[in-house]
Parts: structure tokens; sequence; C-alpha cells
């Protein structure tokens, strides 16, 4: 009886184990409805985010330092996106519009994966339509190889061969991710979260206004 | 007076929906379901049209081309999403089988405008030339909708 009560109990052991030994490995982000939270308790070390140094669509040079206090709410895109990063940018210049005073605590950015058409001119044009707060940010080659790279997100020229150099289409990773001012991954939003789940997020880690 | 602006206001109602309405085309066998595109941001080179095509024939048929004056090109574009990122690809053609309406959407199938010519200012209407195998040519108006819309204004499909 002992002994198959000991059995029972190391079955469910090695059953935890496996399962977070398995999420543990599962490649991030990989989240396909709405937004999904990495608790920051006894959270695995998936390590996303980390330092950057890019150029503001302001002219400015900003890293992960430059924002003090804010919560970063960041998103992965282009402007030649007729679809998907318009849609995104919108969904979340709506969410902060319907959270009241806590949208100040936000730095939301836009950060290209096409530095090489979204200079900081095309970039200012394009983010501050969506929101008055939305920082574009462009860099070198490298310099934006190594913030995808922090956050984990994927992005390639669609036709790596291709020799256009004006209407070449990227592939890039649709996550919308919130980080806190200490730089923790709070959580991720899908590209299918509506602006009412990105304001039910924020508003979940937004600490209340103080003034 | 209050009967008067009652009457204005209904008459400005009516505008407004008219014009909003959807607007429809038919080629031979083919229905093109109102085209329509978001605003351009900017001075934003990309944008998207798109529209539903129907086939009330009998067999199947093909969108192969389509033109605009609008942009220095355009293509039949899918997306598709494979672990969180998203891909969008040219397609040879869109097929649109009978009695299956095919949706150009947000997301989806799109009709990709490359290097506009003009930005795409809300309220005006831009011409798109669809070339279908059978059917034949035929151009339709692309209505401009705010550049925050996810659907055609007027045909409220959620969750489609």
């Amino acid at each position: 009886m002992r002994r198959s009560t000991l059995v029972v109990g190391l079955a469910i052991l090695a059953a935890i184990l496996a399962g977070s030994v398995a999420w543990y490995l599962t490649p991030m982000p990989n989240p396909d409805g709405q937004a999904f939270t990495v608790s920051k308790s006894n959270a695995p070390p998936v390590s996303v985010g980390g330092p950057f140094e890019l150029t503001a669509h302001t002219g400015e040079a900003v890293t992960d330092k430059s924002f003090g206090d804010k919560y970063l709410l960041i998103f992965f895109g282009y402007t030649f996106c007729p679809d998907v990063c318009p849609t995104t940018l919108n969904d979340v210049a709506v969410a902060l519009d319907s959270i009241g005073m806590r949208a100040d605590l936000v730095q939301p950015l836009f950060i290209t994966v096409d530095p090489a058409r979204d200079t900081p001119e095309v970039l200012a044009d394009y983010v501050t339509a969506f929101y008055p707060s939305i920082l574009g940010l462009t860099g070198t080659p490298e310099q934006i190889a190594q913030v995808a790279k922090a956050y984990r997100a994927y992005y390639a020229k669609a036709d790596p061969k291709t020799e256009d150099t004006e209407f070449y289409l990227m592939d890039h990773s649709v996550m919308l991710y919130l980080m806190s001012p200490e730089g923790q991954l709070l959580t991720l939003f899908s590209h299918t979260a509506s602006p009412e789940d990105i304001a039910k997020g924020l508003m979940k880690y937004l600490p209340q206004p103080t003034s | 007076m209050k009967r008067f602006l009652c009457a204005l206001a209904l008459w400005a109602l009516s505008g407004m929906a008219q014009n909003a309405w959807a607007h429809d085309y038919t080629l031979g066998d083919i229905a093109i379901g109102h085209p329509w595109a978001r605003a351009s941001i900017g001075q934003a080179k990309a944008g998207a049209a798109y529209l539903t095509l129907s086939n009330d024939g009998a067999e199947t048929d093909r969108l192969i081309a389509v033109e605009t004056p609008a942009a220095k090109k355009a293509e039949i574009h899918t997306h598709s999403m494979e672990n969180g990122v998203m891909k969008m690809r040219p397609v040879e053609a869109a097929e649109i089988p009978p009695g299956a309406p095919v949706m150009f959407q947000p997301g989806g199938l799109h009709v990709m405008l490359m290097g506009l010519k003009a930005p795409l200012v809300e309220g005006e209407r831009f011409p798109l030339i669809l070339i279908f195998e059978k059917a034949g040519r035929i151009e339709v108006m692309v209505a401009v909708q705010p550049a925050t819309s996810a659907e055609p204004v007027m045909e409220h499909k959620h969750g489609s």
C-alpha cells in the first residue's frame, strides 16, 4: 500500500517535472490566442529583453535605459506592411486611450525590422499617425539584429535572394511585449489580441497612478 | 423647427448611409463585393485592397492579375502565421470556386499595393482592375475607409 502510494507520488512528481521541462523548452513566443502571462515569482528563466542601442524617429539615440520608470510596450514591424503592423499599432492606440492616466506610465516602442527603408524620417511620419507617444526605433542592421535577438523576435526578408530594394517584404514576429521598468517581461499579447485584451493586460500590470 | 431638424438629420443620415453602403459589381458569373482599402499613413508606400469574390457559375474561375493606377505595382498576396511569425507572400492566382465566396480581408488574402503614387485618402475612391481567367477584365472603384478600419464599413461580419 505504502509502496504503491510512493510509486504514484513519484509518477506525479515525474509528470510535473516533465511538464515544467517541456514548458521551459517550449520555444517562445508561441501563443495563438489571447495574452498569456509569465508569472514573476517562480517563472523559469525565459530570458526576453536586454540592453539595446537604437535611434528614435526624433533622431535621438536611445537605449533600454532611456525610459526611466516607464513600462515598455514593444512591437517589431516595418512600415511597408499594409496590414498587421497598422492593425497592431492601432490596437495599441485604442487600448492606451481606454486606460486613462495609466497610459502615461507606458512607453510604446515600434522597432523596425527593416532599417534599410525605415529611416527615422519614414518612422516619424508613420508612428505618430497612430498615437502621439509611440516612438519609432531604427538602427544599423547590427543594432536591429541585436535587439531582435534579445527579444527573441524573428525577422527575415521574405525572399532572401531578392534584388528589389523598394518592394521587398519582411517576415516578422507579431508579438506585443509588455516589459516592466526593470526590464522584466510581464506579458505578451498575440496579434489576435483585441484592444480590450491589451487594455486588460495593461490594467493588470500597471500600478494605480498616485498623483 | 424640430420637425425640420429631424428631417435634415434623416436626410444627412441617409446620405451617409448611401455613401458608406457596400458597392457591388458583377462580371459574367463573378460578383465583386465592396472593394475597400484603408487610408494610408503619412508617406507609407504600401497599401492593401480588400473585396469579396463570388462565383455564380458552374466552373471555378481564377483571379489572375490586378492592376491599378494608384500604385507602381499591384499583386495578389496572402498572409500566413507560423510560430508567431507573420509571412506575406504573393500568390499567382486566387481560385474562385462556385458557391464559395473568397474573402480578401485584413490578415488574409489582399491586393497588395506597392509604391503608392499618392496617399490613399479617407472618403476617396481609386480604380482597381481585376483580371479573371474566364470572366475577363473589370474596373472597380475601391472605397478608402479610415486607416483604423478592420472591416468594410456597414458590413458587420465580426469574428468570421
